[in-house]
């Protein structure tokens, strides 16, 4: 790994390129053809109703489902092969896991690992994965906690935390692997309201460090406060694009306008 | 963590410090129990069908009871030989035999298991075949199979390696451990594969996203969690076990039953030696019914939010809670 000429942040190449992704289950079709550029540092949001493709978008992202057509490159790399000449091969399931070091993602539903402590959950990837050792990852994972503002929380099991510390515990495990670019897929969407703001608040503070975020979310208030991009998303396709605070205020398509209008 | 609905029912004047977390509520408590109604004094239903059957049971023991106590059983033998050394070898034999082929089954279990679920087809084809064959066949037709194996392959002969007489290597000890432990690998496996299978894809997903290969997703995330699902009928496997090596009797291997059997035709005490085995059975089924408590309690870790006491715990706060008057409507023990 020549980790030299990967963490240039800002050399204008973009974190994360589709060209035309296409993914289908079976003879439904998901994606139908995305083409979108997310920045370095960039918080890019993605927003649509229920079943418009933005999660399967940003699972293909760490190759969790793989695509069908086009091309995605995170980092200036392709997602999931590697292209030699105009041939493509599948990369081995250790050299996808390799890239996925860099690329730190966030559940709907937390996927804490029960088993283990708030504290050994964010241990856990660093030790397993980068061979740390566990001075080293338990020091960065209490500063991570710490940050999150749970350091009082760190011995207690996943089932003794709250959905909104749960949530904050999987941002910090993300965290962990200092990722160059993080995926939250609707990380608010199973928490009760009141316990909403906590994790928004984290994300913010993540925003404010430089972190490239691509969020797919519902919270229209942190889109237009925080985003830097918004991506409306509709059957698969990309239907409107631009500043959150445009798309939001003064969309210009029907569909985007009708579906604001629902959850403004 | 409070409940901010703990603090609604208490209606403090001049609305309570919110940082007093409903704890320091003295002066609201007082309100709320001069407001409390008269507590229920009311007829209890009468069970009269719970004693009519108490009644009936106890009056059925109390028969068979006596029954035993007329039968013609020599309980000084049973006395006399009950911890005779023939038994404590016998159960040591059982003992040897349970846990190794456990130790076979558990470990060929898995990785069958593992092959069950593998992508590749002719892996989990293998596994299913074996599970099959082994599922499908009675133990002691294995037993008698591997005991008899000289018959058709007279010489073992592993290369280089080792080479030897069959009937050399096929003693009953080996015989019975290969038959018990194969055997149980197949339904390991099964178990194996539900408790792997039990553990939610999200678990999978996570860990991948964090660069985690497979091999180290299965060992450390999906195996840990799938334990709490494998080991209750792991448990109750071994139990089986411990009772199912009986069957190696049949081939002359010396574990408890052959004892027993032994003792009875030397002296003709036959009952009084099956109640012998019995009571050993029984106290080597009820320690590790005990052990497996403590299994499953470790392995809890997590899905609880506490853990159940354990037996000790739970006497020591019944002994204890007798000792200081009940606190009242506290949740303290």
């Amino acid at each position: 790994m020549k980790s030299t000429d990967v963490k240039t942040p800002d050399s204008g190449r973009p974190m994360v390129k589709a060209e035309g992704v296409h993914k289908s289950f079976g003879h439904i079709e998901v994606l139908k053809g995305i083409d979108l550029e997310v920045a370095p540092r960039e918080v890019f949001c993605l927003v649509g109703p229920s079943g418009s493709g933005k999660s399967t978008f940003l699972r293909c992202i760490n190759h969790l489902e793989k695509i069908n057509a086009g091309r995605l490159y995170v980092d200036g790399e392709l997602v999931g092969y590697r292209q030699k000449g105009d041939k493509l091969y599948e990369l081995r399931d250790r050299e996808v896991a390799l890239k996925r070091r860099d690329i730190g993602m966030v559940f709907q539903r937390f996927n804490l690992f029960p088993h283990m402590t708030a504290l050994e959950n964010v241990m856990e990837a660093p030790i397993q994965v980068k061979r740390e050792s566990k001075a080293v990852a338990r020091e960065r994972a209490v500063r991570l906690l710490d940050r999150v503002g749970l350091s009082d929380r760190a011995g207690n099991y996943p089932a003794q935390l709250s959905g909104g510390q749960q949530q904050r515990v999987a941002i910090a495990r993300a965290l962990a692997m200092e990722p160059k670019l993080m995926l939250f897929d609707e990380p608010t969407s199973a928490l009760d309201p009141e316990l909403v703001g906590e994790v928004l608040d984290v994300m913010r503070g993540l925003a404010e460090d430089g972190m490239t975020m691509i969020v797919v979310t519902h919270e229209m208030g942190f889109a237009r406060e925080v985003g830097d991009s918004l991506v409306f998303m509709d059957g698969g396709v990309v239907v409107e694009s631009g500043h959150p605070r445009d798309v939001l205020t003064n969309p210009q398509q029907d569909r985007t306008k009708a579906f604001l209008s629902k959850v403004l | 963590m409070t409940d901010p609905l703990d603090k609604v029912p208490t209606p403090g004047p001049q609305g309570a410090d919110p940082k007093d977390g409903g704890n320091g509520g003295d002066h609201g408590a007082t309100v709320v129990a001069a407001a409390h109604p008269e507590a229920i004094k009311a007829i209890p239903v009468r069970h009269y069908g719970r004693w009519i059957g108490s009644v009936v049971v106890l009056a059925l023991l109390g028969l068979l009871v006596k029954a035993f106590a007329d039968a013609q059983i020599q309980w000084n033998v049973v006395g006399e030989k009950l911890l005779d050394g023939t038994f404590a070898w016998g159960a040591w034999e059982t003992l040897k035999i349970t846990v190794l082929s456990m130790a076979i089954g558990v470990v060929l279990g898995a990785i069958l298991a593992v092959m069950r679920l593998s992508p590749n087809p002719v892996l989990s084809s293998v596994a299913w075949a074996y599970i099959w064959f082994f599922r499908g066949t009675p133990v002691l037709v294995q037993i008698f199979l591997w005991f008899n194996l000289s018959l058709v392959f007279a010489t073992l002969d592993l290369g280089p390696i080792y080479k030897n007489e069959m009937n050399d290597v096929m003693t009953p000890f080996v015989a019975a451990l290969l038959a018990l432990g194969l055997n149980e690998a197949a339904y390991m496996a099964e178990i194996t594969r539900a408790g792997i299978q039990s553990v939610d894809t999200g678990q999978t997903e996570a860990a991948h996203a964090l660069g985690m290969k497979g091999s180290q997703t299965m060992r450390r995330i999906v195996l840990p969690q799938a334990m709490r699902v494998i080991i209750p009928p792991t448990g109750n496997e071994f139990i089986n076990m411990l009772k199912t090596s009986s069957l190696a009797f049949a081939i002359g291997y010396g574990e408890l039953f052959l004892r027993g059997r032994q003792l009875g035709s030397r002296t003709l005490a036959v009952m009084e030696s099956l109640i012998i085995v019995s009571i050993w059975y029984l106290a080597l089924t009820t320690v590790f019914s005990v052990g497996q408590y403590y299994l499953e309690r470790h392995y809890a870790r997590g899905s609880n939010r506490t853990l159940p006491p354990t037996p000790m715990q739970r006497l020591k706060a019944q002994l204890t809670s007798f000792r200081v008057p009940s606190q009242v409507g506290g949740k303290t023990v």
